[in-house]
């Protein structure tokens, strides 16, 4: 047997595999095709204080070997979650993390209050990344100090872990990182979409309703590990790698760069399947060669021979 | 009953220049499918193209259990696509979305607020629901299926009204003729190669005006659609529409694919997913583009 058991910001999570917030809905969409018991744990889709109906379609457009969308943070807000939703996911033994959002440092810290009240929630997704938003989202994720400040009030109005989700639209991922590990962040998601647009030839328009839009899927793999790596040598603590995952040697790849856990986002579109099949190939890879702790392997890659 | 499957591809016939006809064994009961639902299918294993595309279940074969899909070559995954061949495999998620609502029979679908002025066709009694199935270009493909079940029904008749570019592009025309002595079929192309010389909702417009159809069903160009909208509402006619939305996950998850449909108050909008509470939708719901 080998110990898949990891530990984030006092959370103790089965395995290490993640669904990344916005793919994996709340969880139901997928419910036919995995089974959600296996899961490390579920990051749900972006809530907000107030329902939002996000932005206006176009959405989605495919660009080489990824996706760039522009949802807008559409979802029912946070009344709705608790009375329709979390009851839902409260019959699986499965951590749920709450990715938030907010168009105001006060906004977080009422959400992160509110959310803080409900139970069986075991985390708090910080969302400070979300480049699709008017307000809020990427203003807070590129600057140190607000991104701090955002931090601090999450944590000042809550006693659940706090999980940070940075954006990779900045000169220095690590300097926003230090800050946010300053203000009390118990750990950090890396990375979100990187900003990018598509035009349409025929309409001489851009493709997205929003003109610009996050850049997924296995074209951003080598940014988001290279942020991980540059994050782990600078600040101590944990991180959920995500960006492009699609196989289990992506996984291990971003494990050895650094991070404790791993979120499948993308590859879920491709195949509903993808956490488990990436969980069986990460458990494959740990009996193959021989080695008894996932743990053992966090960050092996920085290490000098 | 939805599943996530590698399934063999049975047959492939392209039944007109650029138009592919693709059979597979069903990993679900085609019995359960309903007309008008989908399936999510990676045309090939490759990261450019990425995402799977959606099709609609065009027909079904109950005895070998086997599943048609329709299309048209019209970018890299569908030339992918096209390549294929019996034997080859692909991964198969569905059956998705919510499909076209059938009539359980013609009188227990009349529109309520009293009865429509009744004229019946000739040789048919007044109780008949008249109901027209409108298909543009490759449209046509989840309308089949819905033909197929349509056409087991009692007490409707069925016109079927198709418009194509030109006779070229007429798809499944002989098969539709020989489905059942209930459907009658009009055809319509833009360069007045076969049939109507114009549109098809030309002669959608026509059958309305002369209140000949309770109930339409239709799938083609969105301009298309659009026009079948404007016509049911001007006659006061209940129909449904099957739309074509680029989608992201295609289960509900991802909320990529929504289009604009109106709101529970008056004169607000909500955002449905097209991929879960469509692709069919009542042709009132939806609020067009302009």
């Amino acid at each position: 047997m080998v110990d898949l058991t990891i530990e984030i910001a006092g959370l103790r999570l089965k395995n290490p595999v993640i669904t990344a917030s916005g793919t994996f809905g709340f969880s139901q969409e997928y419910a036919p095709y995995v089974d959600l018991n296996r899961l490390g744990a579920i990051t749900v889709k972006g809530i907000t204080l107030l329902p939002r109906s996000g932005n206006p379609p176009p959405r989605l457009v495919e660009t080489p070997a990824g996706i760039l969308n522009a949802i807008g943070l559409q979802n029912p807000g946070v009344d709705y979650f608790a009375a329709s939703i979390l009851p839902y996911l409260s019959q699986f033994e499965v951590p749920v993390i709450v990715n938030m959002a907010g168009e105001t440092v006060e906004e977080y810290a009422v959400l992160a209050n509110k959310l803080s009240e409900l139970n069986n929630i075991a985390a708090l997704e910080v969302n400070i990344s979300c480049p699709n938003v008017e307000k809020g989202g990427l203003q807070f994720g590129s600057d140190p100090a607000a991104a701090a400040e955002v931090t601090r009030a999450v944590k000042n109005n809550t006693s659940l872990p706090v999980i940070v989700k940075l954006s990779p639209n900045v000169t220095r991922i690590e300097t926003v990182a230090q800050a946010v590990a300053q203000a009390g962040a118990d750990a950090l998601s890396l990375i979100n979409t990187i900003l990018g647009m598509a035009i349409d030839l025929k309409k001489r328009r851009p493709v997205l309703g929003n003109i610009f839009g996050g850049l997924s899927g296995p074209a951003i793999k080598p940014v988001a590990l290279r942020a991980v790596w540059q994050v782990f040598e600078e600040v101590s603590l944990p991180i959920i790698g995500m960006g492009g995952i699609f196989t289990a040697q992506d996984a291990l790849e971003f494990i050895m760069a650094g991070a404790k856990a791993v979120a499948v986002g993308t590859a879920n579109f491709i195949n509903p399947r993808a956490t488990i099949d990436i969980l069986e190939g990460i458990e494959n890879y740990l009996r193959e060669n021989k080695i008894k702790r996932l743990s053992d392997l966090v960050g092996a890659a920085h290490c000098k021979q | 009953m939805t599943s996530y499957n590698t399934v063999n591809i049975t047959r492939q016939d392209e039944i007109a220049p650029g138009f592919y006809l693709l059979s597979f064994k069903s990993p679900f009961s085609v019995h359960q499918a309903q007309p008008g639902q989908f399936v999510y299918l990676r045309c090939d294993n490759t990261y450019d193209p990425l995402l799977p595309r959606p099709f609609s279940i065009a027909m079904v074969d109950g005895g070998k259990n086997e599943v048609a899909i329709l299309y048209q070559v019209v970018g890299r995954g569908t030339a992918l696509l096209a390549q294929k061949k019996e034997l080859d495999r692909f991964t198969v998620l569905g059956p998705l979305g919510r499909g076209f609502t059938l009539p359980p029979s013609g009188r227990l679908f009349r529109p309520k607020g009293g009865p429509k002025r009744v004229e019946p066709l000739e040789s048919f009694p007044p109780s008949f629901l008249r109901i027209a199935v409108v298909a543009g270009g490759v449209g046509i493909a989840p309308l089949f299926f819905l033909l197929q079940r349509l056409k087991d029904l009692p007490d409707l008749t069925i016109e079927v009204l198709i418009g194509v570019r030109s006779i070229k592009q007429l798809l499944l025309a002989t098969e539709i003729k020989s489905l059942s002595p209930q459907v009658k079929l009009h055809l319509a192309t833009d360069d007045g190669s076969c049939g109507f010389h114009g549109s098809v909702t030309e002669i959608l417009a026509t059958l309305l005006k002369a209140d000949k159809i309770d109930l339409v069903y239709a799938c083609g160009p969105e301009a298309m659609l659009k026009i079948v909208a404007e016509l049911l509402t001007k006659h006061n006619v209940p129909g449904e529409v099957s739309l074509e939305r680029q989608m992201g996950c295609g289960v509900g998850a991802c909320l990529s694919c929504v289009c604009k449909a109106k709101g529970e108050r008056e004169n607000s909008f909500r955002y449905r997913r097209v991929c879960k509470e469509g692709p069919v939708f009542p042709v009132q719901e939806i609020i067009w583009e302009e």
